[in-house]
């Protein structure tokens, strides 16, 4: 784990390659975090391969609501002959929710840029194949996001479909929906 | 109805014309190009998974995977816990892994809480992890096993699976799903005669693994459904980003429990087995050893168990033990709010990765100051190790496929979470 002095040199190093990249450091429970401008990520990630990091563990999606920029991309990094790891962060908000893949560079991302995507409604430009991977193709929405809400979600019957009836569940369900 | 015609056309979108123009006979004929839907109900799938697969003939020309049909939206139920009622949500997601979800959960809270986990409640968490490990093993080996058409594997591995469920019903109340670990340690003692029966297992384990040998590594059927078939290299798996058996198969000893030890791992001795050739033999061979390490961990955390209590005795973490209910407020009202709000998590973020029975799980937590976690999230390695079936099976035969998809182990639980 870089200590608070090496994060703010590796930060450092990255600032003096180019200005606009890095936007923050945080240093908490023994882990550097960078946070980096959206669109410089393939290059940040680039450089800190360099670097050592050479491991790209896991890419996941937070939703900050309410704060703004609302959405959240986390890249954990990891550099397996030091043992050491770092995170790298990037926000957007929810009206522009796009960051460069970066699928082409590290294949292990594929799947979990998709389930971002699927899950906030992040969009990852230059993905090879960006669609639903958890939730169906024809669904409505990003369920990770903080504002959706739980419950009251239809669920379909085709019985009811073939009526042009409506069923649903849930807390805010009209209690008389598919009452005849 | 337009979204879900896209989809189609993108799922139809991986017909590969460009190979169609190769695809030419030795004798003259012509060959078709046959898209095959393997799943989502498939035996030898291991759990509801949907493989697209494109054939020429017996050969795989490619494959995609096509996941969450039991996707149940943990993470985002977990988000309407508080803290502690959050663990048995986690433990669900890889159903063969129960206590490493929970640990992984539980270490990153208290990571973010920086609460100190008692020496004795690591020891105990370790026995019940590496039993883990072995169940999750075993379950693996009888199922590839059955795949590739060896009936009594099965049974055995599922004999030995019984007496590790039965000394976790012994010490933590159920067979699985336990919610044995808490955050700050776990929720009990070891019960007495649990040390004995312990013993006993790892007594009879190691002869086990080796009848499991005997039945498979000279079994001509195992040898050539399994040596040299649809070997990936290690920069490939990194590639990827595939961790635990799977990446040691390939000769790279990366394991967590060694190269960054967390839980005490680094008081015991053993070793990480490594395959040379990354083929399904190796990611077999590699498994069976690591029962034998397991078994060894387990036995030097029984014999080296310290003495103390078995939870943190920060009292705004943990509950107070009963007796003290009966005679202090202080641990009535402590009590009270911990079962009522839960305790807050100061804010923060924090990813938390173990050496899981299929590779890094990692789990990462937000706290914004509340009693409940605005984010969990699991980075199962299952989930990723899927990404490597196409390029280990490109170019084999569809019964390799099935050998192939056994060795990887993918828990779907897991995957879809």
């Amino acid at each position: 784990m870089p200590d608070a002095t090496g994060l703010e040199l590796l930060a450092g190093e990255l600032r003096d390659a180019d200005g606009d990249a890095v936007l923050d450091t945080v240093h908490a429970h023994g882990k550097g975090q960078i946070v980096v401008a959206p669109g410089k990520i393939g290059w940040v990630l680039e450089q800190l391969r360099g670097k050592g990091y050479r491991s790209l563990m896991s890419v996941h999606g937070v939703d900050y609501y309410p704060e703004e920029p609302r959405l959240g991309v986390h890249y954990e990094l990891l550099d397996m002959k030091e043992v050491d790891r770092i995170t790298v962060k990037l926000r957007v908000p929810t009206d522009a929710a796009t960051v460069p893949s970066v699928t082409p560079d590290w294949p292990t991302a594929n799947h979990q840029e998709r389930e971002v995507y699927d899950m906030f409604g992040v969009v990852f430009e230059g993905h090879p194949d960006l669609r639903r991977i958890l939730m169906p193709e024809d669904y409505e929405g990003f369920p990770q996001r903080r504002d959706f809400p739980i419950g009251g979600e239809p669920v379909l019957f085709t019985a009811d479909a073939a009526t042009g009836d409506d069923y649903t569940i849930g807390v805010d369900a009209d209690p008389n929906a598919g009452v005849k | 109805m337009a979204t879900t015609n896209e989809y189609r056309q993108m799922e139809e979108s991986i017909t590969m014309e460009s190979r169609l123009e190769r695809i030419e006979s030795p004798d003259g004929g012509e060959h078709e190009l046959l898209t095959v839907n393997m799943g989502p109900h498939h035996p030898a799938t291991h759990g509801v998974l949907r493989l697209l697969v494109t054939l020429q003939g017996e050969v795989v020309l490619d494959l995609k995977p096509i996941i969450g049909y039991v996707h149940t939206g943990i993470e985002k139920t977990a988000e309407q816990k508080s803290y502690w009622k959050a663990i048995p949500v986690v433990e669900r997601m890889d159903y063969l892994a129960y206590f490493f979800n929970a640990y992984a959960y539980c270490g990153s809270v208290e990571s973010l809480l920086e609460c100190e986990v008692p020496k004795r409640a690591q020891y105990l968490r370790v026995i019940h992890m590496e039993l883990n490990r072995i169940m999750s093993h075993l379950v693996w080996l009888g199922t590839s096993a059955l795949d590739l058409g060896a009936m009594s594997m099965f049974w055995f591995c599922f004999r030995e699976r019984e007496r590790i469920l039965d000394l976790f019903e012994q010490s933590t109340g159920q067979r699985m799903h336990t919610r044995y670990f808490q955050v700050g340690g776990v929720i009990e003692d070891i019960p007495l005669g649990y040390e004995e029966k312990l013993r006993e297992f790892i007594a009879i384990m190691p002869k086990r693994v080796g009848q499991y040998r005997d039945m498979l590594y000279k079994n001509e059927i195992a040898l050539q459904r399994l040596k040299g078939i649809c070997p990936l290299s290690e920069e490939d798996l990194l590639a990827l980003g595939v961790t635990g058996p799977l990446l040691r198969a390939a000769g790279n000893p990366w394991d967590l429990r060694k190269a960054d030890p967390y839980c005490s791992y680094d008081d015991f001795d053993f070793k990480i087995p490594v395959g040379t050739e990354g083929d399904n033999w190796d990611r077999m061979a590699v498994r069976m050893a690591e029962m034998e390490q397991s078994t060894r961990i387990i036995e030097q955390a029984l014999d080296g168990l310290p003495e103390g209590p078995h939870i943190t005795d920060d009292r705004k973490i943990a509950l107070p033990p009963r007796h003290e209910l009966g005679t202090s407020m202080e641990a009535l009202i402590h009590h009270f709010k911990l079962v009522t709000e839960g305790f807050r998590v100061p804010p923060g973020e924090h990813y938390f990765p173990v050496e899981s029975p299929r590779g890094e799980l990692g789990c990462f937590v937000r706290a914004d100051g509340s009693s409940k976690p605005a984010r969990v999230h699991m980075r199962d390695p299952s989930f990723v190790n899927l990404q490597a079936t196409a390029p280990m099976t490109r170019g084999s035969y569809i019964a390799d496929l099935i050998a192939t998809l056994a060795m990887l182990d993918p828990v779907l639980g897991g995957i879809d979470r």
